[in-house]
Parts: C-alpha cells; structure tokens; sequence
C-alpha cells in the first residue's frame, strides 16, 4: 500500500524490538466478544480505477447555472486562492498549539479576526466556528449566557435552516424562541419584542433577500434590555452595506463560503462570529491574539483558552474544538485580494445584476413579493404554469429560483431568485429567454 | 548540541508584514468584471463606506501568503506525532477527487435530479462506515468531532425524553476526550467521574457502584485517552443497558481498532469518527474536519435531518422523521470533506485492517524503545499511542514543554503535551501508520539525544527553541494585554 512505508524487514526489526512474533499480539486486550467475524468488505481501488469511479459521480451531478442563493452563493474564486490555499503547510498543518512551529497559520487567522471584525464594524472576530448556522446557534447562547433570559426573539425571516440549527442546540437546555412576524415591505417587525428575551435575532440581508433596517432592530432589542445578533448568509452584501456594527449590533455571525470557497454542496463553509469587546470572555471559540516572543519579536499565539473545553471541561463556554480554520484561510485570502476597493466594486454588479434579472423576470409576469430594498436576492410571484416550466428549465442547465412553498407555507407559488458577478447579462438574457 | 544529523535546521527565513502594513492604495488583486449592466444605485442611507480592507496587487497576495506558508509544519513537512489527532499523510488523489466540478460547482438546494451523484457519494459513505464500525445507521452531518459527540449526546437525551424521563448525570472517565464534557453539559447532564483500575481502565465494579436511574448512560473513549483498550467495554455496556442507559462511544481513536473491533458487539449504542483523524483528510491548520456518527438500530430514529435514502436507483433527501434530534448543519455538513473520506475508504478497503495494524505497531515500537529513557506512567500494553512524562527530566528542572520545545530544532513536530489530564506533565505520541521505521528512529534518536542534553546541558533544553524565526512567545501577555485585531501601522 503506498501510504504505508515500512517494509518487510522494517516490520521484522519492529516486532522485534517489540517483543511480538506477530501484530496481532498487539490486540489481545481486545475480548473476543468485541471482535469483528469477517474482513472489512471493501475493495481497494487503483489510483485509477477511483478517480474513475469519482469523476462517474461527479458527472451524475448537474450544477448547472443555478439562480438560487439563499444560504450559498455562486461567486468567482479568484485562481491565486485555491493554489496558495492549497499549500501543504497550511493543509496538512493541525490546530496551531505550537507557536513556534504555526506562526503562518497563527498570523493568517489574525489577519481573518481582523479583516472580519472592521467589514462587521465589530471589536472581536474569533477564528471561525463550522458555518453560519453553528454560529447562530453559539450566538444565541452567548446572549443567553450574558443576559440570563432563557428565550430569544427570532425573525421569521432568518434562514429556516438555520433556526432548525437553532432549535437542535436549544432542546436540551429547554430555552424558547419566540417568533418576529414580518412588515409588508418584506423586513421584520420589531413592535412585538418583550422584555423576557436575551436577544432580538435578524438576518439582513433576511432569507427574502430584503436588507434589514438594523438600526430599528437594535433600538427595538435595547429598549427590552436584549442583545442584537445580526445574521448574515451572504457576505458579499457587506461589500455594499453600511455594517451592523455601526448600527448597534452586538454579536454579528454568519456565513463567510462567499469568500474564496466553492459551494460545494454547501459545506465546507466558514462560521463568523463577531462581538463587542464587553462580552469576549465569553466567546465560543478560539481566538488569536498578538504577543511578543522571548526577543522582543511580534509573534500570534492562541488565547484566552481558558473559555475552552480541552481546560474548562463542562464548564466550556462551547464544545467546539476543531473549526473551519482553512476556510477561515480562503476567506482571508479573498479579502485581501479583493480589497477596499474590489470588494465593493464586486458587489455593487451583484446589486446591479440582481436589477437586472428582475426587471427581466417583472416582463416575463413575475411580480416581486416585497417592495423592501434588496442585494443579490428577491422573491417573486410566479405567473401561473411556472411549477411546470421550473422543470424544463432545468433541462437546459438552468435552476430557475428557490421555490419557496417548501419552506414558508404561505409564499406557496412563490420563488426566490439571486444573481451575482458570476451572472452576466449574457447569461441572465439567455436565463429569461428561456422563462419567457 | 548535536543536530546535525537531524532534519531540522536553519535556512533563510523571510520576514513578513501583516497585511495592511502592505496595503497600498490604488492596488487591487481582484479581476473585476466590465460593467455589462445599468448599475443601479441602493438608497444611500443602505450604502456604507468602502470597506476597511487593505488594497494589495496579486503579487502582494501570492508572496504574503507563500512566505506565512514557510512558518508552518505540516505532516508533508515532517514526522507530526500528536497524541489524539492522528496527523497521518493526507493522500493527494483525495484532493484531486474533490476538486471534481460536478462537486465543487453544486448548489445545496439544486433540485434532486441534479444532485444525483451527490447523494449517492453520500449514502456510499454511510455504508462503508457502517461496514468498518459494524453499526446499523449513520449520519454525515456533524461538521466535526466535537459536533459528532454533541449529535450523539442529543440522541441520548432525545431517547430519554421519549421513553418518557429524563435523566441528569453522564458517566465520564477522566481518560475521555476533551471535548466530551463539554458536549454532555450542553445537553445539561452533570458529568460523574469514574475510577479508573491501576491499568488505567474503567471496571464493571466501578461502574456498577455509579450506574443509576438517574444516569444517561456513560461517554466512553476506546482505546482510552491513555491509549489503553477498555476490554471489558461489552460488560459495562451491559450493566448500563440494564439500567436503561445509553453508550456513548468516542471514536476519535478507531484508527486503532480497525478490521479488529465491531463496535456493535462493544455495545456502543452511537459513536462518531473523525474524517480528519482516522479517514485521512487534512486537519487544515484547525478545521474543517468532519464528524459523521453511527448508531445502533435503536438509535436510527434519533438520527439528523435530512437523511439520505436510496430507492431504488434514486437517492433522495428524507425530513420526514418525528423523533429526530433536527438539523446540525445549514445543508448537509462537510461535503467536500467526505468526498475525501470516500476516496480514503476506497483506496484502502479491507487494508484498512492494515493501517491499524501498523499505527499499532508504529506507536509500540515507539514506546519499546524510549520506556528506559523517559518515564512511562501507565506500562500496561497500549494501541495507537503511547504516553510519557518528565518524569526523569524534571529533576534537572527541565519540563515537557521544554523538550517540546528542543524537538521542534530537531526537525520534529512535538507530540499532545500535558493531555490527558490523569498523567501529570504527559507527553502524548501518535505516530500514525505513515510513518516509516527511519522517521520513527529519526524521532527516537532526537528524544534520546534531548533527554542527554537535559543531564549536560539543561538550559539548551530550557532556552530551545533556537532555529526558529519566533521562540516562546509570551501567552500571559498575550491574555493579559488583548489584541485581538490589528491596527493600521
């Protein structure tokens, strides 16, 4: 086997100065009645005969040009990005417990906390969590955790998946959430917060694609004595928007896949979570932070780990261990690459080709749910037989929208669209060519 | 100081900046598309400033990240023996695999007839898991081994709450994996310590005398944190089924047991793997791994949502499932990471028998030839790791972090120190199956060699390291003094 380097002699010679004739004496603490009957019923492929077998699988799949965003986003991954992230020191490098050995990971990831916490507008960033929605649901127990409230007000329009999130890590501890409704205008509606409410939780841009009014949400929150935790799932929109830390958010979490990753099926992703400076002791996750060595040398180490599960044990402010600190890495590299002005300029044609392609589905006889300001993402209503025409779409390679029936009973016959830099005028008139 | 002929030295190192002390403006690394659309003004109060990012040319990008590169060690650099992180080679092909486009250009929300070979990835992944662990369901959704654990502990508590009372405390052995306490206390259970045997083990007696009604059942790590087999895994299982509770296998450690062990027949009722330990897919500098669990028969109604099923040639996402725990993941975990973990489970098959052989035999050939040098607190007969202290070395005043330290001149990455908890001043070795009999003497030879400096020259040891372009770095200031995010220079 190729992975495996020792030869026959190098394994005479171990056993040897083991003291065993044969491996398997290494296993006699293992009780029979714990043993397995039969070989592992796999059979070993060449090198050949498995990318045969895996690019079968990958062609079995039809991506397509999918207009669809709601949670992973199609964007250009610039060419330097996956190369550079590739390199093996930073791949097969683990969790960086030895400065001296993980400096390139260690300054990368203060870099991401950086560059992540001024795009929020916030104080802290830490290194990653797994994705957006384990972000959320860490938020919402930090909040719980800093107001000692056992429930949390919860838009109805942020992602559907990621309140399920939510909800699994609430169960057991028995904490409520309780529902916001919407305004006709597609945002959220704040009237309804109370007092008994750790934090008021808001996606903008919402799962509805409509930029929230964030200032309104943190009065809201603050006047019940709650905490605002903004959630994003398209980063992206940041490039455009006045940040939420400016606004008054206190915890600002979300998806960063935007940014240098691929949507693979949509996962591996990147977590963001960010908070104000008065709550980072309690902040799940591992932060970096900057030091100097034993010579005076500027040098990253890990810290505050007593927040963590491998020394505080039950009482963790998290369980969170490993996280997704490669894609926090490619996250970092599209930010640096994209820059002050790039990201915004990137953004800004999201915005412009999201324009476009409404006002392009508006003249095929869709008519937009909300009238609320929008990014890359809008709901439409969809002329009657578009059930049927979805199908042979997608035949030609194009997934046309999100219907959202599946997930809002009450948007039944309704779909959700997104298009972003990857989506050309070219690609959107071949688009609604084909809905026309 | 001998280092000579070790494969760590020093060579030309470059200093870099951080990344807005680069910054030029008017530089810009992105190529940008020509505007092919009215471009479309947002209501202004919408709109912010241009975000606070530096602005770098690609060259800028490329060299930054190239040179941070040269600052890591990665197990392509070299022998990487952390005790229970299984930093074994991480196989190219697995790469080139995910980097497939019918993979990386999927949207997870694509109709189903487009994601096809997805699903069935997935589902294929489920089996061969099933087929290595001897279980009856999987899930592949947890993103991590912590996730998994919490996936597993949700199932307990979730069961419970069906039978119809809930239960308050978890057994927990202190040679359980870090994170387990953690896990268990998010679903509120109280954690129970257990003695351990003087071979390091948990006992049926021990066992017997905590097990109560009142119990959830118990986290059990196998081959423990010591590296050691809990071989009477069955019988405990057996008395914590008698009194309606669940185990809870950790199997951060299965690269130990397989083509050995059925871990049904332990009487593990759900367990998690790390596709970033034991199925060979890169750790990445902290993640992201993957935590798929698998479960008992009686458990599979508990499993995460959605889950995939094959009917017929069609696989499909099922939701439908009442006493499910609900969702972990905005989509489906870790995709691109299982791809990997597939393409290991297909490379090796029914050799995976002989990967844990050799990870056995690696560590014990470790242990065999270093147990005169360095004290071993545990001698029992061990698996996959081995566990140390500075026993010895502590009376020259010098401590394991400091021969951690003088083995990274060397050339070698240190091994887990000051994990687990029960061995004081632990240094933790798992060399994996990867590595060669020359990597492991190459290693033995550098711990001999420091343990001799330590009698010559224990302020080297202490001072070490000395080849590196940092050496320790102050973790008290660091913590004391926070600076979590840079300032503009």
């Amino acid at each position: 086997m190729r992975y495996l380097s020792n030869t026959q002699e190098d394994l005479r010679e171990m056993k040897e100065a083991v003291g065993i004739k044969d491996v398997c004496e290494l296993f006699a603490s293992i009780p029979q009645n714990a043993r397995r009957a039969k070989e592992i019923a796999i059979e070993p492929r060449t090198e050949w005969e498995l990318m045969r077998e895996f690019s079968k699988l990958s062609d079995a799949n039809k991506p397509g040009v999918a207009f669809i965003g709601a949670g992973s986003y199609s964007h250009h991954v610039p060419a330097h990005i996956p190369y550079l992230y590739s390199r093996s020191e930073f791949q097969t490098s683990y969790t960086p417990y030895q400065p001296e050995v993980s400096q390139g990971t260690l300054q990368a990831i203060f870099e991401f906390q950086t560059m992540t916490a001024n795009l929020l507008g916030m104080d802290v960033a830490n290194a990653s969590m797994y994705d957006g929605a384990s972000a959320l649901a860490e938020s919402a127990l930090m909040a719980i955790r800093v107001k000692k409230k056992p429930k949390v007000a919860l838009s109805r329009l942020n992602h559907p998946h990621y309140v399920q999130v939510v909800d699994t890590y609430f169960k057991p501890s028995g904490f409520e959430t309780v529902e916001l409704g919407v305004l006709p205008d597609g945002r959220t509606d704040y009237s309804k917060v109370t007092d008994d409410v750790s934090a008021v939780i808001v996606q903008s841009p919402n799962f509805l694609g409509v930029i929230e009014d964030i200032g309104a949400a943190a009065k809201a929150a603050h006047d019940k004595g709650a905490l605002l935790v903004v959630s994003f799932t398209e980063a992206m929109a940041w490039g455009l928007l006045k940040n939420p830390g400016s606004q008054g958010a206190d915890i600002v979490c979300g998806e960063g896949k935007s940014f240098g990753l691929s949507q693979n099926m949509g996962g591996p992703g990147v977590g963001i979570f960010t908070c104000k400076m008065d709550f980072v002791r309690t902040t799940p996750g591992r932060l970096v932070g900057q030091t100097t060595d034993k010579n005076g040398n500027r040098s990253f180490v890990l810290t505050l780990a007593a927040r963590e599960q491998h020394i505080r044990r039950e009482k963790a402010v998290s369980n969170i261990c490993t996280n997704s600190g490669h894609c926090a890495l490619a996250a970092a590299m599209y930010m640096a690459t994209a820059g002050k002005t790039g990201l915004r300029r990137v953004a800004q044609l999201n915005h412009d080709h999201a324009v476009y392609l409404k006002a392009g589905l508006e003249k095929a006889g869709f008519r937009p749910l909300f009238n609320g300001p929008f990014f890359n993402e809008f709901a439409m209503t969809a002329p009657a037989g578009f059930d049927y025409k979805h199908e042979k779409i997608a035949q030609k390679g194009f997934i046309a929208g999100l219907d959202l029936g599946r997930y809002l009973p009450d948007h039944k016959g309704a779909f959700l669209f997104c298009a972003t830099e990857v989506h050309t005028k070219d690609v959107i008139d071949a688009f609604l060519k084909e809905v026309a | 100081m001998s280092e000579n002929k070790y494969p760590g030295t020093s060579g030309l190192a470059f200093k870099e900046a951080l990344l807005w002390e680069r910054s030029r403006a008017g530089r810009l690394a992105i190529s940008v598309p020509e505007q092919d659309v009215p471009k479309s003004d947002l209501d202004p109060n919408l709109v912010g400033d241009a975000p606070d990012l530096p602005e770098l040319s690609e060259v800028d990008v490329v060299r930054h990240y190239t040179r941070l590169s040269t600052w890591n060690y990665g197990v392509d650099t070299g022998t990487y023996p952390l005790g229970s992180c299984t930093m074994k080679y991480n196989p190219k092909v697995n790469e080139q695999a995910a980097a497939l486009p019918g993979f990386t250009e999927l949207h997870p929300l694509a109709p189903e007839s487009s994601i096809q070979g997805a699903l069935k990835l997935m589902y294929e992944l489920e089996r061969d898991l099933l087929e290595i662990t001897g279980m009856h369901a999987a899930s592949l959704q947890p993103s991590a081994g912590a996730q998994g654990e919490l996936t597993g502990i949700l199932m307990i508590h979730a069961y419970h709450a069906h039978k119809g009372k809930q239960r308050h405390k978890i057994i927990m052995p202190s040679t359980a994996h870090g994170t387990n306490p953690a896990s268990a206390a998010l679903c509120g259970y109280k954690p129970v310590p257990v003695e351990l045997s003087k071979d390091g083990i948990v006992t049926p007696d021990a066992i017997r005398a905590i097990m109560d009604d009142d119990t959830a059942g118990i986290m059990i790590t196998n081959p423990n944190t010591l590296g050691i087999f809990e071989s009477h895994i069955a019988e405990i299982a057996q008395i914590i089924h008698e009194q309606g509770g669940l185990v809870y296998g950790d199997g951060a450690n299965m690269n130990a047991l397989m083509g050995y062990v059925d871990i049904e027949k332990t009487g593990i009722d759900v367990m998690h793997l790390n596709m970033h330990k034991t199925f060979s897919t890169p750790h990445g500098g902290g993640g992201p791994g993957a935590g798929p669990v698998v479960a008992r028969d009686i458990l599979e109604p508990f499993l995460p949502i959605p889950r995939v099923k094959k009917d017929g040639d069609r696989y499909t996402l099922v939701s439908d499932a009442p006493l499910s725990i609900g969702r972990l993941h905005a989509f489906y975990g870790n995709f691109a990471i299982l791809v990997r973990a597939l393409a290991y489970t297909r490379t090796l098959g029914k050799g995976l028998k002989d990967v844990t052989e050799q990870a056995v035999l690696n560590a014990n050939y470790i242990k065999a030839s270093l147990k005169d040098v360095y004290n071993l607190p545990f001698p029992q007969p061990s698996m996959h790791e081995c566990i140390f202290n500075d026993g010895i070395q502590h009376r020259s005043g010098v401590t394991t972090m400091d021969i951690a330290k003088r083995l990274i001149d060397l050339g070698y990455h240190p091994p887990t120190v000051y994990f687990p908890l029960v061995v004081d001043g632990a240094i933790m070795i798992e060399p994996t199956e990867t590595e060669s009999k020359d990597d492991l003497d190459g290693f033995i030879d550098a711990m001999k060699t420091i343990a001799e400096e330590v009698k010559a020259n224990p302020e080297g040891v202490k001072n070490s390291p000395h080849n590196t372009t940092i050496s320790r770095p102050d973790e008290v200031q660091a913590a004391r003094k926070l600076i979590l995010k840079g300032q503009k220079a």
